[in-house]
């Protein structure tokens, strides 16, 4: 178990800055997720803890000692690759156990070690076929076997369940999940799957184009993102957002064709924001309702346990979530019902959440 | 299951073969054959057909110490050879691969040997190791008579070993890095993770997995080293001195086509098919067990 201190850290590749400065501190033993789009920089940040990629600027210190010159073997991280990185030549035994060989444990200690490490994961009928003759799932318990095995300070994990199957992902990520719990390790876990994070994480980093959006438990990054990136990122369906203008008596939306009555705190007459409402927190009611916004039915998704109705809404696409076993025909109109505390508010400019609004009841336009 | 593209008639698939099937008859099969039927018969001095006389060529030849003393040559010069070749064209690689700085330059450069004639570079492998000018005499001021080719077999034999290795240097080279580049980076990390230091991560996981490409060169050179010979032979030392570097490929040549023993020579050259067949036969038999596939 070790905490992990993340200062100014920076990552250049020739001319091209990848990671800009991100500050983090995990503490020990807890399950961090770091989420993110490809080419956000996450891997190259786990990459780094693991000394697998130089620091260009800043330091990481783990346990209190910084690693920025030590080789990947003297930080006691191990890491669980994307493509499980295997030894091809190696039987699953030999695989597990070559940290141990490397570091010189007596084969009978070594043997003991490979069979409590494979009794954990269920590997034991396996301890003698290669990697070849091994499925996705197994050879994904095998790169795990392989990371316990030196009871590491930390955990390291690069998309590990990226390549498997839906069924076997869901079924790989609690067993991870219930390894952490009785490893207690500190863990780091980059993905790219925000089912993945929100299921993993005790506290989340969601980073975009090299730079940290956003630390906190997933829930509070469901409920409060902190910028407009966050928001659509977080979330199936996407959360909806609506460009609007500051105006005397509130928001103007969707270049002046929907108004919203809000008490306007503190912004200049004029500033872009926009607006942004789950698909799950919309209500779906009756076309003309008092309050409610009029849209046209464009393309209903059958989920089984509920649908995704996706709506026009004056032009701007808008996505409906519910659960209510009602048909709608793509081309009929249906009233969309917002709540207030539903709303978020972003700086059009900078995507930062605007907490100065105080929303009142939407009003449909005439 | 493979996919195969298969023909509806037997005509167009032989139809297509013809002209690689043609090549082969004409330049393999044909001469090899001609060399058969020669070397169990004896040319008439003025022409005028061939005696058949049954395995007396082989017989004669083998009896001769000259020859036993062609094919230990050949043997030393092939192992030697590509054991040098092999070794050297490996730890060039495995740093090229690592990246070290310049690496970009010496995979270029490292390739061109291959490209070279035998004979030209032959030609300068001459002039460096010769003993009377340039480096090779400087080491003769300071130990008088150390080095001369032209007196001392076992000088020969290392000139035209140093020469030959130095052009399928290259060639190895390219195999090898190519077969470096091949092995997923992800694995190398992993072996770091598992505290595995530089050395040994090239033993335990590089070697392993390269082991094909170590395969298929250790066949190649030594095939080669019997018979790509030739020329570097010819002009660096013509099979001398006393014979030191009468290599049983060069001596066919000498034999044949300056001693004119058509018979003799043909009896040598399917004695040397006959030993690389054997070598290869050996090398699929005993080496490639150790080989892992991936």
């Amino acid at each position: 178990m070790a905490s992990i201190a993340i200062r100014g850290v920076k990552k250049n590749y020739a001319k091209t800055q990848v990671v800009h400065g991100v500050d983090l501190d995990f503490a020990s033993g807890e399950f961090v997720v770091i989420l993110g789009p490809s080419g956000c920089g996450k891997s190259t940040l786990l990459r780094m803890i693991a000394g697998l990629e130089e620091i260009s600027d800043g330091t990481i210190a783990i346990d209190g000692t910084v690693v920025n010159k030590l080789e990947p073997r003297e930080r006691g991280c191990a890491m669980v690759f994307q493509n499980y990185a295997l030894y091809p030549h190696m039987s699953v035994a030999q695989n597990i156990g070559y940290s141990l060989k490397v570091a010189g444990v007596p084969s009978a200690e070594r043997n003991q070690r490979i069979q409590a490490v494979a009794r954990t994961l269920e590997l034991e009928h396996l301890l003698d076929r290669k990697p070849m003759a091994l499925s996705g799932g197994q050879r994904q318990r095998v790169a795990m076997g392989r990371a316990m095995i030196r009871e590491p300070k930390v955990f390291l994990f690069d998309e590990p369940l990226s390549n498997l199957d839906a069924k076997l992902r869901v079924q790989m990520r609690s067993e991870i999940r219930k390894l952490h719990r009785r490893l207690n390790a500190t863990s780091v876990f980059v993905t790219h799957d925000q089912v993945e994070a929100m299921t993993l994480a005790d506290r989340l980093v969601v980073m975009n184009g090299g730079r940290v959006e956003q630390v906190g438990t997933p829930g509070e990054i469901y409920t409060r993102p902190a910028s407009r990136f966050v928001a659509t990122f977080v979330g199936a369906p996407a959360m909806n957002i609506l460009e609007g203008t500051v105006e005397l008596d509130g928001l103007s939306l969707l270049g002046g064709s929907r108004r919203l009555a809000v008490a306007r705190a503190g912004l200049p007459v004029g500033t872009k924001v926009a607006m942004g409402i789950r698909p799950e927190a919309v209500r779906l009611v009756a076309p003309g309702t008092a309050g409610a916004l009029n849209a046209t039915v464009d393309l209903v998704e059958e989920l089984g346990a509920g649908r995704v109705i996706y709506v026009d809404l004056d032009g701007a696409p808008f996505s409906v979530m519910t659960s209510e076993a009602v048909h709608h025909e793509p081309g009929s109109t249906v009233g969309l019902k917002i709540s207030p505390d539903d709303m978020h508010f972003f700086s059009s400019e900078t995507g930062t959440r605007l907490d100065v609004f105080k929303a009142s009841v939407p009003e449909p336009a005439l | 299951m493979e996919k195969r593209v298969t023909f509806a008639s037997w005509t167009i698939g032989i139809l297509f073969a013809v002209p690689q099937l043609l090549l082969i008859f004409t330049f393999f099969y044909w001469p090899a054959g001609q060399a058969v039927y020669w070397s169990l018969t004896l040319q008439q001095p003025w022409g005028g057909g061939n005696i058949w006389v049954g395995l007396d060529n082989f017989r004669s030849i083998l009896a001769n110490a000259v020859y036993w003393n062609s094919i230990t040559a050949s043997l030393v010069f092939a192992g030697i050879s590509t054991g040098l070749a092999m070794f050297v064209a490996l730890v060039l690689a495995a740093l090229t691969d690592r990246q070290l700085a310049g690496s970009r330059f010496y995979r270029v450069v490292l390739i061109w040997p291959y490209g070279i004639a035998a004979p030209a570079l032959a030609m300068a492998f001459r002039f460096i190791l010769a003993p009377e000018a340039g480096f090779m005499a400087v080491v003769n001021q300071v130990w008088p008579g150390f080095w001369d080719p032209g007196l001392d077999g076992a000088d020969a034999m290392a000139s035209i070993i140093i020469a030959f290795s130095w052009k399928y240097v290259g060639y190895n080279f390219i195999f090898f890095l190519a077969a470096f580049q091949a092995i997923p980076r992800s694995l190398i990390e992993a072996a770091a993770m598992d505290g595995s230091g530089v050395m040994r991560r090239f033993w335990d996981i590089q070697f392993p997995l390269i082991t094909p490409t170590i395969f298929f060169l250790l066949v190649i050179n030594i095939t080669e080293s019997f018979q790509d010979s030739f020329g570097i032979v010819d002009i660096m030392t013509s099979g001398g001195p006393a014979n030191a570097t009468n290599l049983m490929v060069y001596k066919i040549y000498s034999d044949g086509f300056k001693g004119l023993d058509y018979s003799g020579a043909a009896a040598q050259s399917i004695i040397l098919m006959l030993l690389i067949v054997v070598l290869t036969i050996f090398q699929f038999r005993f080496i490639e067990r150790r080989v892992h596939y991936r």
